[in-house]
């Protein structure tokens, strides 16, 4: 079973009925005890990176423990940006430092939000199997993360950023799959796939 | 390169799918979870659901045409139209909505799209903004066009994203329904005033009106009804007459 966290950051009806079509048996665990039998874990989110603290240490310490067992993570939007050391839309606030580097906003000079259909440009990708370069995915954020460490497809918005990142078994998109059409579903099908069945 | 996005707008009313001419006179033009998944194919980037009759009963109707909509679609979904409360929100949210779309309500308390923005993050949170020209300005309207305000659109469009707004759905009044092209000067007014993305809506007639909307009008997004609905295929070939023209879109 995939355990989708639900801290509070949205709406998550969407990303549910995602990983439903991508034929993920899901379920919202209700405490940090509840990760022990996650075959993979999806920490979606959207709205301000303040919004992670309802993430305290003890979920912290479930999802580094699922992490350090090898089961793969997957961050979407705001999920993303916690898989980092933190970001510039709430320095006071902790990400998981998974990744190294720190989330920064988008630059003035195009519209902040960066909102609608951008392309992937993408490197060797285990989430993108089978995605053509320069497919089209839905992004709607203000923050990003660099396009630098274990950044395997980047964006363009007045600045390259990290569209997509990859270190070990940890995974983070910074777009909405949920929300990029059958594009969308084949990378949640390219996670779900590296659930192992427990 | 970030796309410029075409919007199809199901305005319902009790379950149907209905296309109004200056917001009266309204004629049914189908079911809405038939003609949503046809978009869905035909490649259109964004939905919206519009409630334009808006009563309690028709409310309630409007969360199950949302669900039925939702249920098989993967791209965003906005819905508006009788959302006057924080409750009318996460109704449509819950159903699976991805924003929310608000007009009266943000014009009788503008608090309400900060609240929604913390709720559910700017993202999620349309400002539909009704304006029609006048002497020296456009002027704002309230009540599905029926009723002016003393807001000007510029300076409601800077209101309501400095209140958490994530887009704006600027419509107007005086175009909708003339499929006579956008008014790509009120369009290019507030998308220049602004920092968040603008869809504009109302007077999509033909090709070039998007062209031109996308271009001089500075829109982020075109939001159209009747011009997708009569005729199939309209979305791939408008795609590839934009594209042709040097303007991004996503195919």
């Amino acid at each position: 079973m995939i355990a989708l966290i639900d801290y509070g950051a949205g709406n998550l009806t969407s990303v549910r009925k995602g990983l439903a079509a991508a034929g993920a048996p899901l379920y919202t665990p209700g405490a940090p005890a509840d990760l022990a039998d996650a075959s993979a874990v999806v920490v979606p989110g959207v709205g301000h990176f303040s919004a992670t603290r309802a993430l305290g240490d003890p979920w912290r310490a479930a999802i580094l423990e699922r992490v350090n067992a090898g089961v793969p993570l997957l961050g979407i939007c705001l999920g993303m940006h916690w898989l980092y050391e933190g970001s510039e839309e709430d320095s006071q606030a902790r990400g998981l430092s998974l990744i190294r580097g720190t989330c920064s906003r988008l630059p003035p000079d195009r519209k902040v939000p960066h909102v609608g259909w951008n392309t992937l440009v993408a490197k060797e990708s285990t989430l993108l199997k089978g995605i053509a370069n320069e497919t089209y995915v839905y992004f709607a954020h203000s923050y990003a993360a660099p396009a630098g460490t274990a950044c395997t497809a980047f964006a363009d918005h007045g600045v390259r950023f990290a569209a997509v990142v990859e270190c070990g078994s940890v995974f983070g998109v910074q777009f909405h799959p949920e929300k990029s059409g059958s594009a969308g579903i084949q990378i949640l099908k390219n996670f779900v796939s590296l659930a192992q069945p427990r | 390169m970030l796309a410029k996005r075409l919007i199809a707008c199901l305005d319902v009313r009790d379950g149907a799918v209905v296309k109004g001419i200056n917001f009266g006179g309204l004629t049914n033009a189908g079911d809405p979870a038939i003609l949503a998944s046809r978009y869905n194919e035909e490649g259109i980037d964004e939905l919206v659901v519009l409630d334009v009759t808006a009563t309690i009963e028709g409310r309630l109707a409007l969360a199950h045409t949302v669900g039925t909509v939702a249920s098989r679609l993967f791209i965003p979904l906005t819905v508006g139209g009788g959302i006057r409360s924080d409750d009318d929100a996460a109704a449509v949210m819950d159903a699976g909505a991805d924003k929310v779309s608000l007009n009266s309500a943000a014009l009788a308390d503008p608090s309400i799209l900060g609240r929604l923005a913390r709720r559910y993050g700017s993202q999620a949170v349309v400002v539909a903004i009704d304006a029609k020209r006048h002497a020296d300005g456009y002027a704002v309207y309230a009540r599905s066009g029926r009723a002016a305000t003393d807001r000007e659109a510029v300076e409601w469009a800077r209101e309501a994203e400095s209140r958490g707004a994530g887009e704006i759905l600027l419509t107007s009044i005086d175009r909708d329904g003339t499929r006579s092209g956008f008014d790509c000067a009120l369009t290019a007014g507030v998308s220049a005033a602004v920092s968040i993305p603008v869809i504009a809506s109302g007077g999509a007639g033909a090709f070039d009106h998007f062209a031109e909307v996308f271009t001089a009008g500075r829109a982020d997004a075109a939001l159209a009804a009747s011009v997708f609905h009569y005729s199939e295929h309209a979305v791939g070939e408008l795609k590839r007459y934009l594209k042709e023209r040097g303007i991004p879109v996503r195919i």
